[in-house]
């Protein structure tokens, strides 16, 4: 137990991991549970930041290089895109169907 | 506990805490509202991690633009006036279990790895000026590669959502 409170107390690379972790599972949740498809995308943003808080943990306490951030970089532009085409995409499957409900849109052809 | 610690464990609360409303909250518009607030906790944690530059750029990124994306597409794709703007959830069970499941297997293994440490951890440099110097030797190819990406992003983007001409 004591080790436990001295590991509370000193913040180091298991903590950003454990938070990334549990921002990584509620992002899976977002996307496994949502019916509406902008949630899903929510959900993804928050699994590619819990991803990015990795890469740039273990960059300061692990390797001690600037790897890890460079990477994170290329993480947030390609984070970028992928919300720009999704949006639009869904944007358009809303002019088709008049709905964004994931579970509704089930027709690949009016 | 020094004042790192309690930075360190606000930020990951603001994080935590945001991303579980996002995540659980009924109403769409709460949900991209308290991601807001769930990104400038990652900043905050990048800023305790000594990356200046990557907290600005995921200010700049996911807040100006990611975010303001998303409530567009709220805002667009909800008939705002007329019907409700909450949206359900589906497989609700399966999904808790293999969420719990999969939390639980990730932070067991982060507690009992044991992970290579630095002795030493670096003083906090500015990491910009390194940041592109790398970008401009090292990794210059995918540099180039994710200007090419974020171009084709773009037009492909407005391509789709571009309105078809409708006759008559």
């Amino acid at each position: 137990m004591t080790d436990f409170t001295t590991w509370l107390q000193n913040p180091g690379l298991t903590h950003y991991l454990m938070v990334s972790g549990l921002l990584f599972s509620l992002g899976v949740f977002a996307v496994l549970t949502r019916r509406n498809a902008i949630m899903v995308l929510m959900g993804i943003e928050l699994i590619l930041n819990a991803a990015n808080i990795n890469f740039i943990a273990f960059s300061r306490y692990s390797s001690g290089t600037l790897d890890g951030q460079l990477i994170a970089v290329f993480v947030i532009i390609l984070a970028a895109a992928e919300a720009a085409i999704a949006l639009a995409i869904v944007l358009n499957i809303f002019q088709n169907f008049n709905t964004v409900n994931v579970d509704e849109i089930n027709r690949l052809k009016d | 506990m020094d004042l790192f610690t309690i930075i360190f464990y606000f930020f990951a609360l603001v994080t935590l805490v945001s991303a579980a409303i996002v995540v659980f909250s009924k109403n769409i518009v709460h949900s991209a509202f308290s991601l807001l607030f769930s990104f400038f906790g990652v900043a905050g944690l990048y800023v305790l991690l000594t990356a200046d530059f990557l907290a600005i750029t995921q200010l700049l990124v996911y807040v100006g633009g990611i975010l303001v994306l998303l409530i567009f597409g709220v805002m667009l794709t909800n008939r705002v006036i007329s019907v409700d703007i909450k949206t359900g959830t589906i497989q609700t069970l399966p999904a808790v279990l293999l969420v719990a499941a999969l939390a639980g297997t990730l932070v067991g293994t982060f507690w009992s790895t044991d992970w290579k440490l630095l002795d030493m951890v670096q003083e906090p440099i500015s990491t910009a000026p390194k940041l592109g110097e790398q970008f401009l030797t090292n990794y210059l190819l995918p540099f180039e590669i994710a200007s090419v990406v974020l171009l084709v992003a773009l037009i492909g983007s407005a391509m789709i959502a571009r309105r078809e001409k409708t006759l008559n």
